[in-house]
């Protein structure tokens, strides 16, 4: 399997270790991930506040750059699937505002010319029956014992239309995926909830509350540790997790995981490998559940 | 046989709400609102909730169907039995009051309705016939003038749910109606007032509101449309402002968002609380050498995504 890899920002800024956990994993399962280093910045759906035709544009040069080498395009986060599936969806279902991008595209030598190539988030590649073939041939420390609790991120479930999921308000591939890992998926109603992060700076009391009330969900349901595949979510739930009062009033806190570190935890990396020792919240609990399964 | 678990509150009788479960094969075809029926006219006519046009337009009889706001007109029944399940959960809307049993109270709604203004600002003597519109110009504002006032975008809204002053998404939607109407005057007025807290960059961008919408009103993109007015504008003397402002500026400049200045840039920099409330995120992220790398490198080929943004006037 080989694809365009889109890292989006995050991903190689606030977020490293997300980038680190997905190259090893995809080294380790034999997927060839093609980096799009001329791709910009999807435009996490702040970009089209100001400007949406420019979104558009912009994701259709990337479009266009994926279908130049003829590979689907990969994602690591939910919010960039979300905003590119979104300018697809505009370009697509307008031949004359395609045409007018493409007018622009032309002088930087790109076309997108449109049902070339797909878009998926990396768990959507891991969700296929060849995904899941391969991470049952090749876990080498299956994760017997951790109860993972999964945290979709908004933009891969909403507006479903736009979704990979067939009942995004009852999505269960991040659930399947982790029983594939050995793990045991924690079911609770905030799973396909938003973490805040959008307003973290204009609400931040809204912003905290709305994180705070998926992590309690999730400690109360029995999670060891929630995995998200939104590096978006993951700052909200590790980075801003020691601040959130809700969480401080119950003495609570909880290892916030990328779903590709949860990947490559069981195909037998050390949590060092992949960055874990970068979280805030310290993953050392998760080791020790480990151990006492091993 | 199908299960209807429906939760009964009436503050007459009882401290707490419970669930009641009414038990009967679901006639091929028959909405949640037929359900509804059946069960007050043959099992329990005390059941009390709203209901009039049978037909999605009036926007009466929204309620929570397996935790999901809904008009009870326009779904089948059947269609909410999901993975085998027999059983249909019926709850009043999220976010308001309950008078009775699935009777909601609304006042909220409104007041917030009427806080943006609902009404046509123009103090131009009017014309001998209507005021006119192109279709261009209709076009605009048409998804927002569907919407029904059901209450399904404020029942589900994850903000709401955890700040009542968000002025929510069919506040917001009725104020895109007229921001966005050729013929309205106070248009500066009503974005300056949206913009302040409690207002458009309230929204966490969920899309909640969208999926919940029975029609094409769809409160989130309207909302959108809120934001890029307010900064057409130039209302942009505000956090959600400077943070759309400055995520273009960075990605124009480097194809990328730059994470180290966004944060800063967004607050103000003369925003003293605001960036006072940054250091501890930033020192925790700091000690832990989580910070993004302090030099920002562009993608390649940027001048391309540069020539684009100067293409469509950025």
């Amino acid at each position: 399997m080989k694809f365009a890899l889109f890292t989006g920002c995050v991903a190689k800024g606030a977020t490293r270790e997300l980038m680190l956990a997905t190259i090893k994993s995809a080294e380790a399962l034999g997927i060839d991930f093609v980096e799009m280093k001329s791709a910009a910045c999807c435009g996490a759906g702040v970009v089209s506040e100001k400007n949406p035709v420019l979104t558009d544009a912009i994701n259709a040069r990337t479009f266009a750059l994926a279908e130049e080498q003829n590979l689907d395009i990969i994602t690591i986060c939910s919010t960039c699937q979300g905003n590119l599936k979104k300018s697809e969806c505009h370009i697509d279902s307008d031949a004359e505002y395609k045409d007018k991008i493409n007018y622009v595209l032309k002088d930087g030598g790109h076309q997108y010319q449109g049902g070339k190539i797909k878009i998926k988030h990396f768990s959507n590649i891991l969700a296929t029956p060849e995904g899941k073939a391969l991470l049952k041939e090749k876990i080498k420390r299956p994760l017997t014992g951790l109860k993972a609790a999964g945290f979709y991120g908004c933009y891969i479930l909403r507006p479903s239309e736009l979704s990979e999921y067939e009942d995004p308000d009852n999505p269960k591939e991040l659930e399947e995926l982790f029983e594939i890992l050995g793990a045991t998926p924690v079911y609770y109603p905030s799973r396909i909830k938003c973490c805040g992060f959008p307003i973290i700076m204009m609400n931040k009391d809204a912003s905290h509350e709305l994180a705070g009330n998926a992590l309690v969900e999730a400690v109360e349901s029995g999670a060891d540790c929630v995995v998200t595949g939104c590096p978006l979510c993951h700052l909200s739930l590790d980075s801003y997790q020691p601040e959130i009062p809700s969480l401080q009033k119950k003495h609570y806190s909880i290892p916030i995981l990328h779903l590709p570190q949860l990947v490559a935890l069981a195909l037998g990396f050390s949590p060092e490998e992949i960055g874990m020792d970068k979280h805030i919240v310290s993953t050392a609990g998760l080791d020790k559940i480990l151990a006492q399964h091993a | 046989m199908a299960k209807f678990r429906i939760k009964r509150f009436n503050p007459e009788k009882q401290a707490d709400p419970y669930y009641e479960e009414f038990d009967f094969e679901i006639p091929e075809g028959a909405t949640l609102l037929d359900c509804l029926n059946h069960i007050k006219w043959n099992m329990d006519g005390a059941l009390t909730y709203r209901m009039s046009c049978r037909s999605a337009i009036c926007g009466s009889c929204a309620v929570k169907g397996n935790g999901h706001a809904l008009l009870a007109c326009q779904k089948q029944a059947a269609h909410l039995l999901k993975d085998g399940s027999d059983t249909i959960t019926i709850e009043p809307l999220g976010n308001m009051p309950v008078i009775k049993d699935l009777v909601t109270d609304f006042k909220q709604f409104w007041e917030k309705i009427d806080q943006v203004k609902p009404y046509l600002q123009n103090n131009e003597k009017p014309p001998a016939q209507e005021r006119e519109q192109s279709p261009q110009q209709f076009k605009k504002i048409d998804d927002a003038t569907t919407c029904i006032m059901c209450g399904a975008c404020y029942s589900d809204c994850q903000v709401l749910a955890v700040d009542n002053k968000f002025l929510g998404p069919a506040a917001l939607a009725k104020a895109q109606r007229f921001v966005g109407d050729s013929r309205d005057q106070a248009t500066r007025e009503r974005v300056k007032e949206l913009s302040k807290p409690g207002g458009m960059w309230d929204c966490t961008h969920c899309a909640e509101c969208v999926e919940r919408c029975p029609k094409p009103a769809e409160p989130f993109y309207r909302i959108k449309g809120l934001m890029e007015s307010a900064l057409k504008e130039g209302v942009t003397n505000n956090v959600g402002a400077r943070h759309a402002l400055s995520f273009v500026n960075s990605v124009k400049h480097s194809g990328r968002l730059n994470e180290n200045k966004i944060p800063i840039e967004s607050m103000g920099y003369f925003n003293i609380k605001g960036l006072l409330d940054l250091l501890p995120v930033g020192l925790r992220m700091l000690l832990k050498m989580k910070i993004p790398p302090i030099i920002h490198k562009p993608i390649d080929d940027v001048k391309d995504v540069q020539r684009i943004f100067e293409e469509f006037g950025e």
